[in-house]
């Protein structure tokens, strides 16, 4: 299968090599969380300490955003699901005219820059003098989130066998029998995946939120703020631990529910 | 399989009814899964992007700073000045050199991943590029302010390794130097390469993995050199992977107006131009125009990918 078994020396260095520019800052996180220095980002903490996590637990700005970010994610990938279940289902097998149009068209909010899907959302809002409001954040949010669940729904049915269905149907159930028996104990785990990483997604999402979110404060924003205006370093260092903590969760879990599937895209 | 019997004696009335309509006639049913998505995607998304695109063909009060809906080409005038052909210049050289440096990195780990891991390692080596790929922007983002702030953690590997002269050259750099590293276009430019890494290895990872070994077993029989092989056997075969890949590192850097407001000099970019003329100018009709400026670049983009092959690789 291969020419030679072994990786030569420089091809290893330059593989792990990559992986550790890509974990070290992460890992680099997790111990500012600990350090007991609260005005600079000095390197090495001078000290360790857990008392930030303690300070940062009474914070209820922070509480707030997580609140809020919590709320939209849930209704944004419950809207996602349906539609990209549904949009997945139509695309699965059937061939019409305008089948790759609408698969760009789903496509096309995290394929274009984000700050255009905002500033259009944006501009749509203004035109129809729509106040900002929990509701703009979700639609910006749901629009983006639908591609990741189409995704993972239609490589499963891809999978899935047609004769099942039709022995299904050969045996007296009716279509929505079929689909209820049949196709969603198949579909379930890849919904829940897809489900798992629009949550991850729109919990994450800043860009598009910026434009769509008024005076309203979610997690990504309340960590962008820090970001530009630094205020309270060791708060923001805990945050940042609990935001990676609260997103493997999910990553992790739709991995390990589509393993078997094509590889999770976005 | 004794699902079947559970099953209850399909009932005749409207719902049998409704599913032999839908089960023959193929057209409804499709119909009838499309509405949905088609309507909240024609209505809300293409909506919003025609709003975008009239806004950006009106003007702006200069007394009132209101939203003056006439027709004009003003705005389209205006990115023609040489401030912002600038901004898009800056922009389109670093979405080129991110693209660039990303498949540099991608490429020896997606061949090892796909060539030479197997079984546990390389389930393991792809969960830690998709976690990343996945993870935070923000807290990815925050992490690199530690690390190149000028008391962090790369400052002081400089000093503890007696590079810091090393470090002090290269922010002495004309154009892409600065005060400290994350004050410079050399941090931008580190920050984009890391957040849009994983997009570009794993593409290039799949198109490797296409790649049937006996090519590259007749290549070395045939007598070439590993590098030969390298140069022309296998990366035309993974061009369309790295096209691919190339599409998300290019096309996101482009929009992108976070990472260069917190890591970077003053200088701007197409996404923070667009940014400010919306929010702190309040001049929607302007950032609506500027906005257009990256879909046509990315447009142009898409298409010569397209010429590469890249969509049979996504």
């Amino acid at each position: 299968m291969r020419s030679d078994p072994r990786a030569s020396f420089g091809l290893k260095t330059a593989a792990w090599g990559a992986i550790a520019f890509l974990h070290i800052p992460l890992a680099l996180i997790i111990l500012y969380a600990f350090s007991a220095e609260d005005k600079s980002y000095v390197f090495p903490p001078p000290a360790l300490t857990t008392q930030w996590f303690g300070v940062a637990w009474q914070r209820e700005d922070v509480w707030a955003a997580i609140t809020l970010s919590f709320e939209v994610a849930a209704w944004s990938t419950a809207v996602a699901v349906v539609l990209g279940a549904l949009a997945a289902a139509a695309l699965a097998r059937a061939s019409f005219f305008g089948r790759d149009a609408i698969s760009l068209l789903l496509i096309l909010p995290i394929a274009l820059p984000g700050v255009i899907t905002g500033i259009a959302l944006r501009s749509a809002y203004g035109t129809l003098h729509i106040p900002f409001s929990f509701w703009t954040i979700v639609i910006g949010h749901a629009t983006f989130c639908v591609v990741v669940v189409f995704n993972n729904a239609i490589a499963r049915l891809r999978r899935l066998q047609p004769n099942l269905i039709e022995a299904s149907m050969d045996l007296g159930a009716d279509g929505f029998q079929t689909v209820r028996h049949i196709i969603l104990p198949q579909l379930g785990s890849a919904l829940l995946a897809g489900a798992l990483l629009a949550f991850a997604l729109s919990f994450d999402e800043v860009i598009v939120t910026t434009f769509t979110a008024g005076q309203q404060t979610t997690l990504p924003i309340w960590m962008l703020q820090e970001l530009i205006r630094p205020r309270q370093r060791p708060v923001t260092n805990v945050v940042a631990v609990v935001i990676i903590a609260l997103t493997f969760v999910p990553i992790l879990a739709a991995y390990w529910l589509t393993r078997a599937d094509e590889p999770v895209h976005r | 399989m004794n699902a079947a019997q559970a099953l209850p004696a399909a009932a005749g009335g409207l719902q049998r009814r409704i599913s032999d309509l839908l089960y023959t006639r193929r057209g409804l049913l499709l119909l009838a899964l499309l509405a949905p998505p088609l309507l909240w995607f024609g209505v809300i998304y293409l909506g919003s992007l025609f709003a975008l695109l009239a806004n950006a063909f009106f003007g702006i009060d200069d007394f009132t700073g209101q939203v003056v809906r006439e027709f004009t080409l003003q705005n389209f005038v205006e990115i023609g000045n040489p401030a912002n052909l600038d901004v898009v210049r800056r922009s389109v050289t670093m979405a080129v050199a991110v693209t660039l440096t990303c498949v540099l990195i991608a490429f020896p780990l997606a061949y090892f991943m796909a060539r030479y891991a197997t079984g546990t390692q390389k389930a393991a080596l792809y969960i830690a590029v998709m976690l990343p790929l996945w993870s935070s922007y923000l807290v990815r983002l925050y992490a690199w302010k530690l690390l190149l702030a000028r008391e962090g953690a790369i400052s002081w590997l400089a000093h503890e390794l007696h590079l810091v002269w090393l470090l002090d050259a290269l922010l002495s750099l004309p154009a892409i130097g600065g005060p400290s590293l994350s004050f410079s276009a050399i941090g931008t430019f580190t920050v984009f390469v890391y957040m849009w890494l994983p997009f570009m290895i794993l593409p290039v990872q799949a198109a490797i993995e296409r790649i049937p070994g006996s090519y590259i077993e007749a290549s070395s029989d045939l007598g070439a050199s590993p590098a030969l092989t390298l140069r022309k056997v296998i990366l035309p075969l993974a061009l369309p992977g790295i096209a691919a890949g190339s599409i998300f590192t290019f096309s996101l850097t482009l929009g992108d107006y976070i990472i260069p407001q917190v890591i970077g000099d003053s200088t701007r970019y197409i996404g923070q131009v667009v940014y400010m003329q919306q929010g702190v100018a309040g001049n929607l009709p302007f950032a609506a125009a500027f906005s257009l400026v990256p879909i046509v670049v990315v447009g142009v983009y898409l298409w010569l990918a397209k010429r590469l092959g890249a969509f049979d690789a996504l």
